[in-house]
């Protein structure tokens, strides 16, 4: 099932690369559909190997190893949010992916700051912040049916 | 139970969206003068925006073509992996930025 759900996660996240979004730089952030399915219907350990997978593995296979570190900032960071989010349990899907697509941005813009110098790339930050929020509501958003479905085959199979 | 989630979802995004327009806002922006090329945090080039020019910049990871073009500055040519800094487009005001991660090249337009 996990097996599944990471290879799900890196096709996801190679199509989306083919999809342009209008803006250089902002993706829809697909892969999370994947990883939220695995924290809410199997388990936190088990959502945390496929976005492990995911990144490392995504990243050699469509990316360079400097795209490697900002996907791992990105991840690591909006992968930790969501699940304090999620066991606050304060917040509803939607709301934990939202904060997850931001934290993710923020994240990666760190790491540009911290690699590049300077923090003149915070001129960036309000783009990120509501492109991050935007991708995280579609992605919360189409991940409900998605839990479901995965409740439903973890559910049966039992792993 | 659920009612109360969806408010604390709308609340946080507002309250991110807020944060942003907060940002840019504090945002200084206007007419800038002068086009600065930074490669690897280190000061690689500085050009007056009003003269049409063009840059080879060299940098570890490769190579990006700056032009200078009637009071624009962009990246026309990369032989970055994404591209990112040649679809940015032109930047013309204070603030703007073309940025090419893999390059760790940061072009920003300065007063």
């Amino acid at each position: 099932m996990l097996g599944v759900m990471a290879a799900l996660a890196l096709v996801l996240g190679y199509v989306e690369s083919l999809i342009p979004t209008g803006i250089p730089g902002v993706k829809l952030g697909l892969g999370n559909l994947v990883v939220l399915a695995a924290m809410y219907a199997i388990s936190v350990r088990g959502a945390a190997a496929v976005a492990a997978v995911k990144i490392v593995l995504g990243g050699l296979l469509f990316g360079s190893f400097a795209g490697l570190l900002y996907s791992l900032a990105g991840g690591a960071a909006s992968f930790l949010v969501m699940l304090l989010l999620k066991k606050s349990e304060r917040f509803g899907l939607v709301g934990v992916s939202a904060a997850g697509g931001v934290v993710h941005n923020i994240a990666q813009l760190a790491v540009a700051c911290a690699v590049l110098g300077g923090i003149k790339l915070a001129y960036m930050l309000p783009l990120l912040l509501v492109s991050g929020v935007a991708a995280g509501l579609i992605v919360g958003a189409a991940a409900i049916p998605c839990v479901k479905l995965a409740e439903k085959i973890a559910g049966k199979g039992e792993k | 139970m659920k009612k109360k989630r969806i408010l604390a979802d709308i609340l946080l995004v507002a309250g991110v969206l807020a944060a942003a327009l907060i940002v840019f806002l504090l945002i200084p922006r206007g007419g800038g003068s002068t086009v600065v090329v930074t490669v690897d945090g280190k000061e690689y080039a500085s050009l007056p925006l009003d003269e049409d020019a063009e840059l080879l910049i060299e940098s570890e990871g490769g190579t990006n073509l700056l032009i200078i073009s009637g009071g624009k500055a962009s990246v026309v040519e990369a032989d970055c992996p994404n591209q990112v800094c040649v679809e940015t487009g032109a930047i013309s005001s204070e603030g703007q930025l073309i940025v090419c991660l893999p390059h760790k090249v940061v072009i920003e337009i300065v007063d």
